[in-house]
């Protein structure tokens, strides 16, 4: 087990091209990290770059303080599952899994290395499969096996590429869980690249969001979710993904495509003075005014839409409100969408309402709006004005906790 | 074949046909032969298929007889010069195709498409150039002579075969085995040489082949028993008078030839095994 940090990494490949781009995170003993980012933006590379697949361009990696740029993988001690599980094919399930052992000359006797083997496929579910070919598993089990292959070598970090993007959804929920059990089971750090929101947010301790290899921002899932640092990293995260309402401040009324909304104190400060603003504002701010007491009503903004088409999901509901963006946006809105690998830019406002209501298209609505919780971006720089660091870093603090305490809690349960 | 799922009564049936009819087609010339070299020199006109009397004459007169010079020593060339062929032919585009599968180089497609078009050249138009070049440097009949045309037949083919093959290994492998804790030798050897093989033992026996079953080459650049390979003295069996033909000798000698083919296929037939490389990957 090891703690690693990156300082100021930089990958440049042999075309010029800049994967990576002066990233620094320190990664803690234990602790779970998510890499995220669109289809190209260097998470492969930087885990590549961690293992030691790929040479460091500039900047310092150390794992357990010792700086370890120029070793080989192999006296790296990490192991890693490839986002092609990479099994041996030749080999049966068994001597996939010992095939690290095998390695070490000496290191291990024959009965370590069985009691090993057998150990990991008991976790894994895998014990009547050890004299099977990987060419015969189905592709969870192919996951699994990669998983054991890592976690019998006693390894200082474990790394994922992705592990479970050809998996259904049924499997990946299993196996989600079952990484997650497994991690906090074994308490090693790790460092996992996806791209699935749903992986990013339940797995991690800390996420890391990167774009064109440059990192946006890393925090725990809460924080990311709640005090994004820019515009990018608002969109990113969440699904449906938030809404970016243009629109100027004057005083404490935000005028917007769709009406006068009132706004707190806070907000119209951080937009007071400027052309225009983004307002981020995620589907579930929304809600039904006529569903809602007075109290409730009172703590946020009611205006009125049409509702354009409606989608009643069973557990919730989705209301779509057209509205005419503003031009000066466009512009970002687009190379946002694009950054984002969506498909195209969305000029309709997502609004979540409890499954009960009864919008239908047409209708004129009566919404409601948790001004509290939405944020304002500067369309030029992306940046949130209205980000409390504070709150922010007070929610990544109370995830480390949490970690910490689940660690013990582990530990003591051992015993 | 339909591997996967299980065949119907009807399809089975349409198979097993289908396989005998090849089966028959492909082996009645062989048992012709071998039924031929079991005859007598009397018997040789006769039309029947089975020999009236069973005889080794023909064997014998080839293994130990008066015809033994002239099979053994070219038997030995055969073998000598189609072994040393394929061996150079093998390693040679092993590391070629290794090159064209891994490496991002110029010129890759050029060499491709070289190898492609020499080997659909036709023979008999190179021969006669081939056979003033080589008396004029003294290769004429020489093994090397030989080694060298069969290396323009079998290298182009194996360097094709090899590096389709190789293409498709998984090279992710070599890295995994790496972060395993192996070093790059150690990754090469456990992870990749396993899988390349059955595509090298392949390639070696197609190459065999192609060397052994020459014929236009080895009558046309050899004049002694210097370097004659089989298929070419085959052609100077006489009979015991010249009013005999030779056929049962020849018959004989042909299975002969036959045998180590066979064995050599029977021999690498596990290293075959296609598909060694399915499941290093994702479903
Ligand atoms: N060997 C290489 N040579 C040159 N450029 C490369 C090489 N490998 C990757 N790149 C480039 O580096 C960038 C980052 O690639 P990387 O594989 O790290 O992306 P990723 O974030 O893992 O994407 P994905 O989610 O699609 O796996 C890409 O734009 C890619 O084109
Ligand atoms: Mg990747």
């Amino acid at each position: 087990m090891s703690s690693i940090t990156l300082q100021n990494l930089v990958k440049k490949y042999d075309d010029g091209f800049p994967a990576v781009n002066d990233i620094s995170i320190d990664i803690e003993d234990g602790e779970f990290i998510i890499l995220v980012g669109p289809s190209g933006c260097g998470k492969s590379t930087l885990l590549r770059m961690i293992v030691g697949l790929e040479d460091i361009t500039e900047g310092d990696l150390l794992i357990g303080g010792e700086r370890v740029n120029e070793k080989a993988p192999r006296e790296r001690n990490l192991a890693m599952v490839f986002q092609s599980y990479a099994l041996y094919p030749h080999l049966t399930v068994y001597e996939n899994i010992a095939f690290p052992m095998r390695l070490t000359k000496g290191k291990f006797t024959k009965e370590e290395i069985d009691e090993k083997v057998r150990h990991a496929a008991t976790m894994l579910e895998l014990t009547e499969h050890l004299d099977r070919k990987p060419a015969n598993l189905s592709g969870g089990q192919r996951q699994r096996v990669a998983m054991g292959r890592a976690i019998v070598r006693e390894a200082d970090a474990f790394l994922f590429d992705e592990p479970l993007s050809n998996l259904d959804a049924k499997l990946r929920g299993q196996m989600r869980a079952e990484i997650a059990r497994l991690q906090r089971e074994l308490n090693t750090t790790s460092v996992y690249v996806t791209h699935d929101q749903t992986e990013a947010m339940t797995l991690g301790d800390r996420v890391a969001v990167l774009k064109k290899g440059l990192l946006q921002q890393i925090a725990s899932p809460r924080e990311l979710y709640e005090q994004p640092a820019n515009l990018f990293v608002a969109g990113f995260i969440g699904s449906p993904s938030m809404n970016f309402l243009p629109g100027t401040v004057e005083g404490n009324v935000f005028s917007t495509p769709l009406g006068k909304i009132e706004i707190p104190d806070r907000a119209a400060k951080a937009g007071a003075g400027r052309e225009i603003v983004l307002a981020g504002i995620r589907p579930e701010f929304f809600d039904d005014a006529s569903q809602l007491s007075e109290a409730q009503l009172s703590k946020g903004t009611t205006f009125t839409a049409e509702i354009s088409h409606s989608e009643w999901m069973g557990n919730e509901q989705y209301a779509y409100v057209s509205y005419e963006t503003d031009e000066r946006v466009q512009d970002t809105l687009r190379n946002l969408a694009e950054e984002m690998d969506a498909d195209e830019l969305r000029t309709q406002l997502v609004v979540e309402v409890d499954a009960t209501s009864r919008f239908r298209s047409g209708d004129t609505a009566e919404l409601w709006l948790d001004t509290r919780r939405m944020h304002l971006f500067d369309p030029a720089t992306g940046e949130n004005l209205t980000r409390d660091a504070e709150a922010g870093a007070e929610l990544t603090r109370e995830a480390r906790e949490d970690r910490k305490r689940d660690a013990e809690r582990f530990v003591s349960r051992q015993s | 074949m339909a591997s996967n799922g299980k065949l119907t009564g009807k399809q089975r049936l349409g198979w097993t046909v289908l396989t005998v009819v090849v089966l028959l087609y492909a082996l009645f010339p062989v048992a012709a032969i071998l039924a031929t070299s079991f005859k007598t020199q009397a018997d040789l006109g006769n039309a029947a298929f089975l020999p009236s009397n069973w005889t080794w004459a023909n064997y014998e007169m080839i293994l130990v007889g008066d015809a033994q010079e002239l099979f053994l020593t070219a038997f030995r060339n055969s073998i000598g010069i189609t072994l040393i062929a394929t061996f150079i032919a093998v390693v040679l585009a092993t590391l070629c195709a290794y090159a064209i599968a891994r490496l991002n180089f110029p010129g890759k497609r050029i060499i491709l498409g070289t190898a492609l078009a020499v080997s659909i050249f036709p023979v008999i138009s190179v021969v006669t150039p081939l056979f003033n070049l080589w008396r004029n440097i003294g290769l004429y009949d020489t093994w090397l002579g030989l080694i060298i045309p069969y290396l323009s037949l079998t290298l182009p083919i194996s360097i094709w075969t090899l590096a389709a093959f190789f293409r498709q290994i998984p090279w992710d492998l070599e890295q995994a085995a790496q972060v395993d804790g192996a070093t790059q030798w150690q990754a090469f050897r456990r992870a990749i040489v396993p899988l390349a093989m059955p595509g090298v033992f392949t390639t070696a026996i197609i190459a065999f082949f192609i060397a052994w079953n020459d014929f236009v080459y080895g009558i046309s650049l050899t004049s002694t028993e210097a370097a004659r390979p089989v298929p070419a003295a085959l052609a100077f069996f006489t009979g015991a008078s010249q009013f005999e033909e030779p056929t049962g000798a020849i018959s004989a000698a042909a299975i002969i030839v036959t045998i180590p083919v066979v064995v050599l296929v029977l021999l690498f037939q596990r290293q075959i095994v296609s598909g060694l490389t399915q499941g290093a990957v994702k479903g």
